[in-house]
């Protein structure tokens, strides 16, 4: 295609950053990290049909501190993507377009998918008995 | 060629009725995951940190295998139907974006296979 010289609409880091516009490409880069956390659940998975010796290294690894952080990210990933994955639905449906909504929903998102991680964790540690 | 009308060579080269698809099958695979991936989350918090013998009798449940088998499926389908939008915004090189897709699809097949096979491994063993 022939280069045109007409003039370009403003590159991204022109605009100022928004709440808006945070989470739309949070909610892309949240989508990568999960399809790149799929790998955990395929190693994870396939140890625990391989038997009880590679299961528990698969477990050694993973509840490292290493493994800690990087499932408190997908955790978080995942909830975050859940729940603004909802917001987007409710979009496809034709509601909460109004900026008010669309601000409040954004909010609403980062504070549930927070407190859905916090909690997930929490029952977690409490299931395992403090460990 | 040049004695057909405009109207004759396009004809039934048009739209095959599929410009949704994408957009409806990533819909309906999000649809599926609310609900799959809380009640995998939920269980994982109680199976994760367990031993092995409680993993395999967990997965033994046919109603466990077969809502893992519809996670499975429901996230590498949603999973390879994302990616696929950002290779397609990002990569700009023809060959190379088809290339991309055509590796990362198959990888996604690859991925879920494995996953399945893993699932139905333990809940048919005996």
């Amino acid at each position: 295609m022939e280069k045109s010289q007409r003039p370009l609409s403003p590159h991204l880091q022109i605009y100022r950053p928004q709440l808006t516009s945070v989470l739309s490409i949070t909610h892309r880069a949240s989508g990568i990290a999960l399809v790149l956390g799929t790998l955990v659940l395929v190693y994870w998975l396939l140890a625990a049909a391989s038997g009880a010796e590679a299961y528990s290294s698969a477990q050694q690894l993973l509840g490292s501190w290493l493994g800690r952080i990087l499932m408190l990210g997908f955790s978080f990933a995942l909830f975050f993507h859940l729940c603004n994955g909802i917001r987007h639905l409710f979009w496809d449906a034709g509601l909460g377009f109004e900026l008010k909504t669309a601000y409040a929903s954004g909010k609403a998102v980062v504070a549930v998918s927070v407190i859905m991680t916090v909690l997930a964790w929490v029952l977690a540690y409490a299931m395992r008995g403090g460990g | 060629m040049k004695f057909r009308t405009p109207l004759g060579r396009v004809r039934g080269l048009g739209s095959a009725k599929s410009g949704t698809h994408h957009w409806w099958m990533q819909r309906l695979t999000a649809i599926a995951l609310v609900p799959l991936s809380l009640w995998f989350v939920a269980s994982l918090i109680i199976v994760v940190t367990a031993e092995h013998a409680l993993v395999v009798a967990w997965l033994h449940s046919p109603l466990v295998a077969i809502l893992c088998c519809a996670l499975i499926v429901a996230i590498f389908y949603h999973g390879q139907l994302g990616l696929q939008v950002v290779v397609e915004d990002y990569v700009h090189t023809e060959w190379l974006k088809v290339a991309s897709l055509v590796v990362m699809k198959l990888l996604c097949l690859l991925l879920a296979t494995a996953c399945l096979f893993a699932v139905l491994s333990i809940a048919f063993r005996s």
